[in-house]
């Protein structure tokens, strides 16, 4: 079965002040349909780009290579009218603040209808129908006043699943979901992924859900990838990937991370920090930060390479290591 | 430096109310009557979702602005709101580190001259700018640091040297309020573990408050929960987390997504919080709770469970039905 999304050998340099910046290096990943794909890293990493990049968003003066494509049509490319046919209607996106993704001064019921009229030709009264049914879809108490509220009468919470039943509007089939619950409470980040795995499961929906938290990584997807430095380091099955890490830089993520479980002071930082763009090392680029590196580390970046079922790693020295322990 | 301190402990908080006034709005009670104490060498947690009053607490605790009722006492010492004047001797001693290290610090001075104004007076001549270089040692930048201005650092690395202009004053005690919540993962452990050694080190006391139940999992001694302006349970970290005695402790705790091979999702809260212009009557917690039943009407007393306190029914076996649920 061909995936819904498939991206090979994606490359993306933008204009800097002095010559042009690689931010993304070879990125390859796929989403199916109904599948959640999670997508992992730091920030820096080229993880929003890549959602820019999906919904043609980039700013004037990037260069793209590499191939990008959604139900068997390549976006790289794309004129702005058929651009507008993908957004929204094919691949709709949910940004990490809802304060600044929704319009202060429009009901949130126009800002649900507009989509719904221009993407599937609606009238107005059977838009307003479905803004209600949306609403409710995402949970929010008394949908026939929210509609006609604004979205500074909606707390957080309700902001970002107003955001999510805009991006639902139109009937996408991938919504890519950046960062979506980072700014929000626990409770409230329970009950969004609870959303999703719901839309996931009633309406076949795929979703590529962007986030630096592990746990919510765990907890979501079935599937995911480890960013670093604009380049895919690991991928696989998501309870193998964060149960079981091959690459240095996903342990030490896990690693950094609060376990719940242990003794008190158990945080341990990763060194230093990512490199900006266009000052990568020669070699791996997570090498300067690396408990395993050798002299070999600073020659060439790793390819990306089978590691057991399902799973790449771009490490050339630890995987090698586990297996002869 | 060596004030008596009232019953050990060095930062009291008793009974205080924060209370909001709006136009076209009743008043808002954003703290209703919170008691929390942290003694020398102390990490207390405090955690509640956003709109907890856990914010209003904390320019309260530290004299940003006035408690409406109750008080605040700082090495057996009232705490006075601020305005604008400078902060009395005694209470230089009590320090804060807020959340947006790009609002916390002065864009146009250098580093160094800004941790040079807290450096006590008693320190004189050369010692004032080698005591510039101990701070940022401690706080593990580089003495260039000092000529640098604000914009050339990271996020985190900008943590780090609002944590030094903390420190400058030599504080007994710490107000750090969502001190890593704009930070990455591994700036967050640095950040985290520089102010858990600082802790130890120096002896202070520290309320570290947060939205990141796990982050104060990983930190706290005490953990303090936090409910529509209320304090619902405190209890040393680990029996908080082992064995929560209040509904909401426990529904904080499920809601935090864990990393297993077989995944689930986290377990929701039902409902959204309060205005706190319209708290609830009796339990603020109760329309949300599931195990609400007839008492609840009624607002629950704090009671003392030995080493630890929750204001909840259940915990009560003289109205609570035999069946125990949180635990």
């Amino acid at each position: 079965m061909k995936p819904l999304l498939d991206v090979d050998s994606l490359a993306v340099t933008l204009p800097g002040p002095t010559g042009p910046l690689p931010i993304l290096h070879d990125v390859s990943f796929s989403v199916g349909e109904g599948e959640l794909v999670g997508i992992a890293g730091e920030s820096g990493c080229g993880k929003s780009l890549t959602a820019q990049t999906l919904l043609g968003l980039l700013p004037a003066g990037a260069k793209v290579t590499g191939s990008a494509r959604f139900d068997g049509t390549e976006l790289l490319g794309l004129d702005a009218r058929r651009w507008q046919k993908v957004r929204g209607a094919g691949i709709a996106m949910v940004f990490q603040d809802p304060t600044a993704a929704l319009h202060p001064m429009l009901t949130v019921g126009r800002q649900l209808t507009e989509h719904m009229r221009v993407h599937l030709g609606m009238d107005r009264r059977a838009a307003d129908r479905r803004a209600v049914e949306l609403l409710d879809q995402v949970r929010i108490p008394d949908p026939e006043r929210a509609v006609r509220a604004y979205p500074h009468q909606f707390s957080g919470g309700m902001r970002q699943r107003a955001a999510i039943a805009i991006a639902l509007a139109a009937r996408p089939r991938l919504l890519i979901a950046d960062e979506p619950t980072t700014a929000l409470d626990v409770t409230v980040q329970a009950g969004i992924l609870a959303l999703l795995d719901r839309l996931r499961a009633e309406t076949g929906l795929a979703v590529a859900f962007i986030t630096h938290d592990l746990g919510v990584l765990s907890a979501l997807t079935t599937r995911g990838y480890v960013f670093y430095a604009g380049r895919v380091v690991e991928t696989g099955p998501t309870g193998a990937l964060l149960t079981a890490p091959r690459h240095p830089y996903t342990a030490a993520l896990l690693g950094a991370r609060p376990h719940g479980t242990q003794a008190v002071g158990t945080l341990r930082p990763i060194p230093g920090g990512p490199p900006a763009p266009g000052q990568a090392p020669p070699g791996c680029p997570f090498q300067p930060r690396c408990g395993y590196a050798e002299p070999s580390c600073g020659t060439a970046p790793p390819p990306l390479s089978s590691a057991g079922p399902d799973r790449s790693v771009a490490c050339v020295v630890r995987p090698h290591l586990e297996v002869a322990a | 430096m060596n004030e008596p301190i009232g019953s050990g402990s060095l930062l009291e908080i008793s009974d205080v109310e924060v209370e909001y006034k709006a136009r076209g709005r009743g008043p808002v009670r954003a703290v209703a009557g919170v008691s929390l104490e942290v003694a020398p060498g102390q990490i207390v947690g405090l955690v509640g979702e956003s709109g907890c009053g856990k914010s209003s607490l904390a320019r309260v605790a530290v004299g940003l602005a006035a408690p409406s009722a109750g008080t605040i006492r700082f090495a057996g010492q009232p705490v006075t709101p601020l305005r604008w004047r400078r902060r009395p001797g005694p209470e230089v001693g009590l320090q804060m580190v807020f959340q947006n290290p790009y609002a916390s610090l002065n864009p146009r001075r250098t580093i160094g001259a800004q941790l040079l104004d807290g450096v006590p007076d008693t320190v004189t001549g050369a010692a004032r700018r080698g005591r510039v270089l101990d701070l940022l040692d401690r706080v593990g930048m580089p003495a260039e640091a000092a000529q640098r201005y604000p914009h050339q650092f990271s996020g985190g690395q900008r943590q780090r040297l609002a944590i030094a202009r903390a420190l400058a004053p030599e504080p007994r005690m710490i107000i750090a309020d969502e001190p890593v919540t704009a930070l990455d993962a591994s700036s967050q452990a640095q950040v985290v573990n520089l102010l858990v050694g600082l802790v130890r080190d120096l002896d202070m006391g520290m309320l570290f408050i947060s939205h990141d139940l796990s982050l104060v999992h990983e930190i706290a001694d005490v953990t303090a929960v936090m409910y529509l302006g209320r304090i619902v349970e405190t209890a040393p970290t680990r029996q908080l987390w082992s064995t929560p005695r209040h509904p909401y402790s426990q529904a904080l705790i499920d809601a935090v997504p864990q990393i297993s091979a077989h995944p689930q999702l986290p377990r929701t809260l039902a409902g959204e919080v309060p205005d706190p212009a319209h708290a609830p009557a009796g339990c603020r917690f109760r329309p949300r709770c599931p195990h609400a039943f007839g008492p609840c009407g009624e607002q629950p007393p704090t009671l003392d469970l030995g080493g630890r306190s929750a204001a909840c029914w259940l915990n009560d076996p003289t109205v609570a039905p035999a069946a125990v649920p949180a635990a």
